[in-house]
């Protein structure tokens, strides 16, 4: 009989449980793609994940690996916290563009400055899923939610911050890159990303954050493939996906 | 054991250092801002972590993290900072992590300003953040006692794992006085529960999330429990001129101190009075006060506010005796001259 291999399986790091994420919503994905390099790193026992406050919130549910839950948007101080007094082991945040953008925006700012060794995985749907779709700091100019009933109004409600060009601007990050996962190539290119960021702090390089967009089908009415559409039409424009920071070290990696 | 000459911000420094603080996380403000700039020396010399943090919500978040990840972890402020980091409190208090908090008062509310208060009593006792919680809240009198109580609160903190908090004012953070520095023995109990990643073990996780009713009480209801065994175990005071005291003032911290002055000169004057002070404000050491109703004729509540903890003999009195109350406000620190004024007049309105 012919020995049989495996080609393929559920990573380690992810339990074996349903998500109560949306059909069409691309945090299953991502959180896939970061439970497969965890293991194709051999880290998953020295990890620790912080989940965020928002639709990622019961990732400590999906990890299989010990997990923190923080205060919106202070996922990179207990980060900053937990790695200081266990350099050893691999931490990383989770967080959405409520969280990160909006209240912890000087939590992760000033994380990346103080190039603090590690990873934040970032998803950039421009709205506030877990609440309903409200407006989120990335929310497109006339993009419509239930906060901005008539699109948002750059003139009163500001406009869209984007996170990946700030965070390259701190000296602190090593390792700044927006991405998405709407296509297969897409998502191989996120899977490297995440990987990369994930070897910049395994090699003590400081701050790495890999932006991804993401999409929101059910807060922004519309089903998965016009969702993916939509992102990749309107928000990409808007956000470029790119590589925004890689310093010498990080590029030498490989 | 040799006396040193100590402020008393550094004196609490290196008191959760001695107590094993393997982690300081702070933000400028005065008047605690020496504590940060004592750590900033001394733990990065033994190893240890210190982070000037952007805000005092980063760093009791920080304070957070390292607690989740098995350490002892320290944070200080005073009251407008301490105010920021009630979120983090209250999470803590959820996860049931245990971390020690400094607040040394300053005059409030709003900005107020930067002399010796207590009016952040409430705050502490009662909470401070959302939700049904306590944090173990010690209250010094003079440096010597900081140094005690710091090293106190993380025994405790680890005992009932728990935030616990060293209440102090200005008064006790700025004043200089020698002092004796203890060689401490540490033995944080063990922690299982601690993120340290998850080799050999099923994965941990640090969380104060139940989304459906039930589990919430469940926690609550353990959290309680806890709470009742704190209120049981750790009640803590200290009495002055009890004996025959017929008029007992309670006053903790720097104002118990002057107090203490005033009442020496009542008794020289031949008024039986006496101090009940007390350490511990939560759990608050009304078991101790309660015996003490039968032979008083009245109490004598002094706080730099406006009357706060006043609340609380009150309640452990029940009005069978008059609770009488002098506060001094917006940075104002009493004399010794009067709290005797104010004894006098108490001792003839309730018939000494």
């Amino acid at each position: 009989m012919p020995e049989g291999k495996v080609v393929f399986s559920r990573p380690e790091a992810l339990e074996y449980v349903s998500t109560h994420y949306c059909p069409g919503c691309t945090h299953g994905i991502v959180h896939r793609l970061i439970a497969e390099v965890i293991d194709e790193l051999g880290v998953r026992e020295k990890t620790i994940g912080i989940a965020p406050v928002g639709c990622a919130v019961l990732a400590y549910h999906y990890f299989n690996l010990d997990m923190a839950e923080a205060a919106h948007g202070r996922a990179p101080a207990v980060a900053t916290g937990i790695k200081r007094v266990r350099p050893e082991t691999v931490v990383f945040t989770y967080q959405g563009d409520g969280d990160l953008a909006a209240i912890g925006t000087a939590e992760i700012v000033h994380a990346a400055n103080r190039a603090e060794n590690i990873t934040t995985v970032f998803i950039n749907n421009a709205v506030f899923g877990m609440t309903g779709g409200q407006m989120a700091p990335t929310t497109l100019p006339g993009q419509v939610t239930t906060s901005t009933p008539t699109g948002r109004d750059v003139k009163l409600a500001g406009y869209p911050l984007k996170v990946a060009e700030l965070i390259a601007e701190t000296t602190g990050a090593a390792y700044v890159v927006r991405r998405t996962v709407t296509q297969p190539k897409y998502v191989r290119n996120c899977r490297k990303a995440i990987k990369t960021a994930f070897l910049t702090q395994l090699a003590g390089l400081g701050f790495s954050i890999v932006e991804i967009l993401s999409t929101c089908p059910t807060n922004w009415g519309m089903d998965p493939m016009e969702a993916l559409k939509w992102l990749e039409d309107d928000m990409i424009s808007y956000y470029p996906l790119g590589d925004y920071k890689v310093i010498d070290e990080v590029k030498a990696l490989k | 054991m040799a006396r040193v000459l100590m402020k008393g911000n550094e004196a609490i420094a290196e008191a959760a250092i001695r107590a094993g603080c393997d982690a300081y996380f702070g933000y400028p403000i005065t008047p605690q801002t020496e504590l940060l700039e004592y750590m900033s020396k001394r733990m990065p010399e033994l190893g240890r972590v210190f982070v000037q943090g952007e805000s005092e919500v980063a760093c009791i978040n920080m304070v957070l993290g390292a607690a989740a990840a098995g350490k002892r972890a320290m944070t200080s402020s005073s009251s407008p900072g301490i105010s920021l980091k009630q979120e983090g409190i209250s999470y803590l208090a959820g996860t049931q992590l245990p971390a020690v908090i400094v607040n040394i008062m300053r005059g409030g509310p709003g900005l107020g300003n930067v002399q010796p208060s207590q009016s952040d009593y409430f705050q502490a006792t009662k909470g401070g953040g959302h939700g049904d919680y306590f944090p173990i809240v010690l209250a010094p009198s003079t440096v010597q006692e900081a140094i005690d109580l710091t090293i106190l609160a993380f025994e405790l903190a680890d005992k009932y794992s728990n935030p616990a908090m060293i209440l102090g004012d200005g008064s006790i953070g700025q004043i200089m006085e020698p002092v004796e520095l203890p060689e401490v023995e540490t033995k944080p109990p063990p922690k299982p529960w601690a993120l340290t990643g998850c080799k050999d073990r099923e994965k941990n996780v640090i969380r104060s999330l139940y989304l459906l009713a039930g589990p919430l009480e469940e926690r609550n209801l353990i959290l309680q429990k806890k709470y009742r065994e704190i209120e049981a175990n750790e009640q803590r005071h200290v009495g002055f001129m009890l004996e025959g005291a017929e008029i007992i003032i309670v006053a903790y911290g720097t104002t118990g101190r002057v107090a203490q002055t005033g009442i020496t000169k009542a008794r020289a004057k031949g008024i039986p009075v006496g101090l009940f002070r007390p350490i511990t404000l939560y759990p608050y050491p009304k078991d101790a006060l309660s015996s003490l109703i039968d032979q008083t004729k009245a109490f004598l509540v002094m706080e730099m506010s406006a009357g706060q903890m006043m609340e609380d003999v009150e309640l452990v009195v029940q009005g069978r005796v008059p609770v009488e109350f002098e506060g001094w406000m917006g940075g104002r620190v009493p004399t010794p001259a009067e709290v005797l004024d104010k004894i006098e007049e108490v001792a003839e309105k309730h018939g000494q």
